[in-house]
């Protein structure tokens, strides 16, 4: 390596050349994010930063936990097992497998009126609405009035997919096992009359499932000719364009089977069935008192240990009576004011501790 | 062609599978008996393109293979870098004999039996026998700076027999054949034999390493010459001592591969789990196929085992996401990405040579903050390979060397004027007015002044080039005039700085001829007559020639260390340049006596007889030699002293200060010298003063190794409170390594500073293999910056080269090129800083975060009769990883600085806090996991809660199903993995919030999109206005708030408490950063005095915008903080802050 040392001279010694001058072309750029020198907010997370927030929280949290929980205990709600497996149920009898149409009546006391609009629901237990082979087992382009897909229905949909050598409408499981008890309401008046409680079929579903996603097949014809050269689901009695007198709630639009087609999370689920209008101002929509309900017990639930359960119940803006959330904001904000407390005082004693341990160390 | 058709013919070639014979010029013996050996050609190769696998196949395939292909186009391009810059090696012109003419061909095209011709200042292309030169007797010089680090010329002479053969003609008529050696990797070992054909009449003679010009070095000094390749491309010496480049994996992805261990143990087991409950469910068929969910004939006929595999791998597909794949792919980004950083960097740009630094390999951008030995090179890496005559000691006269004038250093005290320079004096002698050094005897004082650059520029072994030197004799003023034409080469660089001063001050060595030197003095020629050199030897540790000066008179000159000089003389200022000697070596400079002897002519005589009878001595030679030596080399009377400068690189004892600060042990290996290096590693700090040295060098037998060993520990065992260094020799090395390895570990592991010298390549390779094999496993990293270097670099963990002047062989190898050693600080401690916390965190952040993401997934096969119902829609399971998660923590990855890069390189010792890979001990990965888990319940068990009986959440009464439950989990946990990124996130730079609080928007706006549209090519139509629904309640944005704030407050915590009772020292040092420039951020939210922290909620709502943490808390750091007020950040800070400001 011949290195002339005059040139070395000239490097040691003086400035290493004229600034600016000649092009460094390989000079990085002095730009602030390739010398990663963007400008940045740099938080610490230290006691003194937290603290606050955590009384924040607490403050904030605790007055929310107590009006969540005072509205979710100012829903009314009322719930009536009527599966029939104890021996004193009325509904015990429709249990015998040879009944066919069975009809049982259960009484109820409201001890406290309900106010503004009542919702009528009907729960099941046990039965497992998630599965996965059930959960799959639907044809949505079926549903959404697809002629292709209703004459041919979707793969998923077996073993519900054809019967008799035609195709099923509506396939899969889901359809098929469709909730099919029908629940009478009445309330018993002072001299024993009992007048029967209106209970609305239209708005138990999502607007956009009654509306949007699920159609009937298209066509000027009647919903009978529409749904020609399919068969009715195995268990159904009635065909599917038979569910509802109303053309609006009939076919694939009836609300309630949307809402049985909207597959639950739980095992134990409740779904809408009815609605209970408030009527006027004046009077409570369901007045204290004593009801009955009359169910036209189909739905076998029995074999599986399931139970069926007839939910009243009015809603808060927040949904219905669940007082879990209120709770859980309560003990968080609890808990996080408490910590506030023990940090602060760790801080302090920390803080005054702190300059004589250190230096020792 | 000619070869192959011979070869098809089938001649075998009779020759010996350890040799190969070489017909010179492919001038192949016409009777046709021989076929020519096939021999590769001469390409380097230095890329292979490897394909591995991060991950065995056992997660699904898909990204799987997107994981490898992103893998493979990654290395695919960088061994494409690689391969590019073969290419230009490979392409390189050369000039090769073909029938009598000179052919320019590609350096790739030599084949062996070439006859090269090579051109002064050029790299020999192949491994060469040298033929001929432009010289007559057939020499040339070379140096092999880049091979082995030593930049001497080394002389190299042909046979006589093709010495003669200058010229292309003569070549032509060349009939010879060359027998070698196969090739091997020793740069020291040739044996082979060239048989020649003159007049029918067959010449052997011997070849040995004398007439091998290997691949890499440089021809000096020499106009020209010729050779026949003899090993060419990858089977030349220098290819041979690369160790072929294996991949290097950084100790962050073995924690990884761990840590996918764990969690395909954890895959397993879920899988397995659920396998076993789904069949102690389904035993009964009320469970299993009830009336309203019955299976089809197919499902029911199908085997029980065929069902339960299935059912098993189902499950394992179902949970297969907690293995983050994407953490490969992310992984590999931000190393592609992350790499640029350090090119880019202007701190590690070098101004003079126009070189930034160069990123390899990006895999190992992580590794530099882990390294625990610096294994550094020392010629080029340490020091600038540049020595500089800095001092001299003439007579008990200290002068310095101050713009190429002596100045006398100080008040001497008999000098009236302290500030006189050697050519003030000769040119103030006629006219005899300052110079004053010792009035009464002027003219001797010159004659020792005289005499002593004589003396320096007499007594060496440097070569001279031959560039035209008609520009001397300008005039003797001008101190440097004659240096700016002379090239002086050197054995030892001392020589050649100690030859080139002397010439600065007008005493011009100007070249040896034959027996004469010439030596020009201020202007007058003189001629000296030289009669015999007695070589430097390490024993005597000195060297002399004996000249005859132009007078007649038979001078010794010696110039040797003072400890082997001083007890010789008899007469000069023997006390007076002892002790400035010991000031030289105080300051780190390379010291070195001179002195001479007269003889009488009857002196002389006995001494050439004596001389020429030991030299030509048969037997016991060296001993007879060192006998006369020691007769000559007596009697002396002292001249003076020199002090040379190994001119070190900028910054080098700083770096290695600061990188033992930070934990490092720091080793030198060179090949130099033992003396050369001692003196280097003390002035650079490598060793102390005070350090105490041990020796473990010149073993020659495993016993004597042995004991020495024993000796060596015991001394530390005994002495363990002062540091110890070690010093260790090749030879000795070896031996050590062979027998004793454990013993030669256990000292070298306990002296603070090693410095090996006398290294061969591969032995320092195999250094580094040995440390790296030790029960630590410690992280390594090799810097160096010749060809030699090359193999260590390549050994290490991490590999850095120096662009430095020879070469660029190291830099092309390494992972890592710089243009500096003091780059090295700022590439660990900042670089390799930030990018190990990003990647701790990348890597523990996918783990938690897909823990989080399949967790509630098998939780909810406990609610669903384990019948693999996921809780996602596919789409989300499919984007989760992919965009909803993904960016935050790749800029997070990419930008993050939790610590002000100006604090880490100030405070090397916060390296520590990092080392051992603290950040992915089982510990901390436990913690992560952990924390995946428990927010994962929260996000589960809240969402079940808050459906309780399933009452409805919206406040028109209707119900939500399975895949709005899904979703409400889903968006409470893309929301938690973001926020808990963002928790972690030190530096929210604007890109950070864009990230962060863009994706969770980004989530959002996705949502409502797809949830918003039937779309057509979707078979089911699952997610139609869930997501918007879920948004609709009231009591799901409660809970979706609830469930953040809950998940993140176990997080916040632990970390508020940890940094409270048990900060680590990254933590304080934010804390005084945090401080310090609380001051000129935002003046208005800092108070004066310090406030408890409930005082007002005013303050703390602005604490809780985090500018300002209370004062109180920054006071108590600072006062308790040890290098807070004894340390230069503060400085460094307060600059910085005003940057920033």
């Amino acid at each position: 390596m011949a290195m002339n040392y005059n040139a070395k001279d000239e490097v040691d010694g003086g400035p290493p050349c004229a600034p600016g001058g000649t092009a460094k072309n390989r000079r990085p750029d002095n730009t602030a994010f390739k010398q990663q020198r963007l400008p940045a907010w740099q938080p610490i997370l230290t006691a003194g930063t937290v603290l606050p927030t955590f009384f924040i929280i607490g403050l904030i949290f605790i007055p929310i936990g107590i009006g969540i929980f005072v509205t979710s205990n100012n829903i009314r709600e009322i719930e009536i097992d009527y599966t029939g497996t104890e021996p004193s149920s009325p509904c015990n009898k429709c249990l015998s497998p040879n009944v066919t149409s069975c009809i049982c009546t259960i009484n109820f006391t409201l001890e406290q009126s309900f106010e503004g609009n009542v919702f009528m629901y009907y729960g099941l237990s046990n039965f497992y609405q998630n599965h996965r082979r059930y959960v799959k087992s639907r044809d949505d382009s079926q549903l959404n009035g697809d002629h292709g897909a209703l004459l041919n229905p979707s793969k998923e949909c077996e073993p519900y997919r054809r019967s008799e050598d035609k195709p099923i409408a509506p396939c899969g499981a889901i359809a098929n096992s469709m909730f099919n008890d029908t629940l009478e309401l009445y309330l018993v008046g002072n001299d024993s009359e009992s007048t029967p409680v209106p209970l609305k079929k239209k708005g138990i579903a999502w607007w956009t499932d009654k509306n949007v996603k699920f159609r009937n097949p298209s066509g000027d014809t009647p919903l009978e000719e529409r749904f020609k050269d399919t068969a009715k689901p195995v268990n159904w009695v009635k065909p599917v364009y038979m569910l509802d007198p109303d053309q609006d709630n009939n076919g694939f639009i009836n609300e309630d089977f949307i809402v049985w087609m909207r597959t639950a999370a739980l095992p134990t689920f409740r779904k809408l069935y009815r609605l209970i209008e408030r009527k006027s101002d004046l009077h409570p929509t369901l007045p204290a008192g004593r009801y009955y309900l009359n169910i036209t017990y189909n739905y076998p639930v029995h074999s599986f240990d399931g139970r069926k359960r007839m939910i009243l119940s009015t809603i808060s803006w927040m949904g219905g009576k669940n007082p879990f959330l209120g709770i859980a904001y309560i003990a968080i904000g609890s808990i996080s004011f408490l910590l506030g407390v023990v940090l602060l005082v760790i801080n302090h004693k920390y803080r005054n501790s702190s300059n004589t341990a250190d230096i020792t160390i | 062609m000619w070869r192959w058709v011979r070869q098809q013919l089938g001649f075998d070639p009779p020759h010996q599978s350890d040799t190969r014979t070489i017909y010179i010029a492919n001038r192949f013996p016409l009777n046709g008996l021989y076929t020519p050996q096939k021999f590769i050609d001469n390409r380097i190769i230095s890329s292979k393109l490897m394909i591995d696998t991060p991950t065995s196949p056992i997660t699904s395939g898909l990204p799987l293979f997107f994981v490898i292909t992103v893998t493979a186009i990654k290395q695919g391009y960088e061994d494409w870098l690689r391969h590019i810059s073969d290419n230009e090696v490979n392409a390189a012109p050369v000039y090769v004999v073909r029938s009598g003419g000179l052919v320019k061909t590609r350096s790739r095209n030599i084949r062996v039996g070439d006859i090269v011709r090579v051109a002064k200042d050029e790299v020999f292309p192949a491994d060469l026998v040298l033929l001929s030169s432009d010289r007559l007797d057939g020499s040339c010089h070379i140096t092999t700076a880049s091979l082995d680090g030593e930049t001497n010329l080394k002389t190299h002479v042909a046979v006589p027999e093709t010495a003669v053969l200058q010229t292309l003609a003569n070549l032509d008529t060349l009939i010879a054949v060359i027998e070698c050696q196969q090739p091997e990797a020793d740069l020291y070992r040739f044996m082979g034999r060239m048989i020649i054909t003159q007049q029918m009449e067959e010449i052997v003679r011997p070849l040995g390493p004398e007439s091998l010009l290997l691949r890499g070095a440089r021809l000096k000094n020499t106009k020209e010459i010729f050779g026949v390749a003899v090993y060419t491309g990858m089977e030349t010496k220098m290819a041979l001592n690369y160790k072929s480049k294996s991949q290097k994996r950084s100790a962050v992805e073995k924690s990884m591969n761990t840590f996918l261990i764990i969690y395909l143990i954890i895959l397993i087991s879920e899988a397995i789990i659920s396998t076993i409950l789904k069949y102690t469910w389904q035993a009964e068929e009320k469970w299993d196929e009830p009336w309203y969910n019955q299976k089809t004939e197919h499902q029911r006929n199908s085997s029980k085992i065929l069902k339960f595999i299935s059912d098993f791998l189902a499950f394992l597909v179902l949970y297969n996401f907690i293995i983050p794949i994407s953490l490969y792919v992310t992984v590999e980004m931000q190393k592609f990405l992350g790499s640029f950083f350090i090119g880019w960097d202007l701190d590690l740009y070098h101004e003079e040579s126009d070189q930034k630094a160069h990123v390899n390999t990006s895999d190992l951008n992580e590794e530099l903050g882990q390294v625990e030995y610096v294994f550094t090179d020392k010629t080029g890496t340490l020091t600038e390979n540049e020595m500089q005559f800095r001092e001299c000691s003439i007579n008990g006269v200290k002068y310095q060397e101050i713009n190429g004038r002596l100045v006398s250093e100080g008040p001497t005290p008999d000098s009236s004027d302290g500030n006189l320079s050697y050519f003030s004096s000769i040119s103030h002698l006629a006219t005899s007015s300052s110079f004053r050094t010792s009035p009464e005897n002027e003219t001797e004082l010159i004659k020792e002044h005289d005499l002593f650059f004589k003396a320096v520029s007499l007594c060496h072994t440097v070569q001279i080039s031959s560039v035209q030197i008609d520009g001397i004799g300008d005039g003797p003023w001008q101190s440097n005039f004659a240096s700016s034409q002379l090239e002086y080469y050197a054995s030892s660089p001392d020589e050649k700085a100690l030859v080139e001063a002397a010439a600065r001050f007008g005493i011009v060595f100007i070249g040896n001829s034959e027996e004469t030197m010439e030596v020009k003095t201020l202007g007058k020629l003189e001629r000296y007559k030289l009669l015999h050199i007695l070589e430097f030897d390490s024993d005597r540790r000195r060297m002399s020639v004996i000249v005859q000066a132009p007078s007649g008179e038979k001078l010794l000159f010696v110039k040797g260390a003072e400890s082997s000089i001083l007890p010789q003389c008899i007469g000069g200022e023997i006390e007076k340049t002892r002790i400035h000697v010991d000031e030289f070596a105080l300051k780190g400079l390379r010291t070195l006596c001179i002195a001479y002897r007269q003889f009488t002519s009857k002196e002389y005589e006995e001494i050439d007889r004596r001389l020429f009878e030991a030299r030509t001595a048969l037997q016991q030679r060296e001993e007879k030699l060192a006998d006369v030596f020691q007769f000559i080399e007596k009697d002396l009377i002292l001249l003076g002293a020199t002090a040379v400068e190994d001119k070190l690189q900028d910054k080098v004892r700083e770096t290695i200060e600061a990188l033992r600060m930070a934990g490092i042990k720091v080793w030198v290996l060179t090949g130099d010298k033992h003396e050369t290096a001692v003196s280097v590693s003390l002035s650079c700090g490598h060793f102390h003063r005070t350090m105490n040295i041990l020796e473990l060098i010149n073993q020659k037998s495993d016993s004597d190794c042995a004991e020495k060993l024993r000796q060596l520990a015991r001394r530390i065992t005994e002495d363990h409170v002062i540091q110890h260094g070690l010093v260790v020799d090749g030879t000795s090395l070896s031996l050590a390594l062979r027998e004793h390895e454990k013993l030669f570990m256990e000292v070298c592991r306990n002296c603070s500073a090693v410095l090996c010298c006398r290294m061969a390549p591969l032995q320092k390779a195999k250094v580094i293999r040995l440390i790296k094999i030790s029960p630590e496993k410690p992280i390594t990293l090799a810097v160096g910056d010749g060809a030699n270097d090359v193999s260590m670099i390549q050994e290490a963990h991490v590999g850095i080269g120096i662009m430095g002047k020879e070469g660029r062989q190291a830099a092309r190898n390494s992972d890592y090129a710089i243009a500096r050693f003091k780059f090295l600080s700022k590439l660990l401690f900042v670089h390799g800083h930030f990018y190990y916390i990003r990647i701790a965190t990348l890597v523990q952040y996918f783990f938690y975060k897909n823990v989080c993401f399949i967790t509630p997934q098998f939780l909810y096969q406990f609610y669903c009769l384990f019948s693999q119902q996921t809780l996602y829609d596919s789409v989300y399971l499919t984007l989760y990883n992919i965009c909803f998660t993904s960016l935050p923590i790749l800029i997070y990855s990419l930008l993050e600085q939790h610590i002000d890069p100006h604090v880490l390189q100030n405070k090397p010792t916060l390296y520590r806090d990092i080392s051992k890979n603290r950040q992915l001990s089982m510990k901390t990965f436990l913690y992560w996991t952990i924390l995946g888990f428990s927010h994962a319940f929260i996000f589960f068990f809240g969402s079940y809660f808050l459906i309780g009986k399933d009452t409805s959440l919206l406040g028109n009464g209707q119900m939500f199903g399975n895949w709005t439950f899904g979703t409400l989990v889903f968006t409470v946990m893309v929301i938690t993995v973001t926020v808990k990124m963002a928790l972690e996130t030190r530096f929210w730079t604007w890109i950070n919030h864009l990230v962060t609080w863009g994706s969770i928007l980004f989530y959002f706006i996705f949502s409502l999109f797809y949830g918003g549209i039937l779309w057509p090519f979707l078979g089911s139509q699952n997610m139609y206005f869930v997501f918007i629904e879920l948004l609709s309640s009231g009591s799901a944005w409660f809970a979706i708030i609830l469930m953040v704030v809950t998940c993140l407050f176990l997080d916040i915590v632990k970390k508020v408490f940890d940094r409270q009772l048990h900060p680590t020292n990254i933590e304080k040092a934010q804390l005084t950063e945090a401080n310090s420039s609380i001051k000129c951020l935002d003046s208005m939210c800092c108070f004066s005095e310090g406030e408890t922290a409930c005082a007002s909620v005013g303050r703390m709502l602005e604490r809780v915008i985090g500018r300002c943490s209370p004062t109180h808390v920054s006071r108590s750091w600072s006062a308790s903080d040890p290098f807070y007020t004894n340390d230069r950040s503060i400085l460094t800070l307060s600059t910085m802050d005003s940057s920033t400001c």
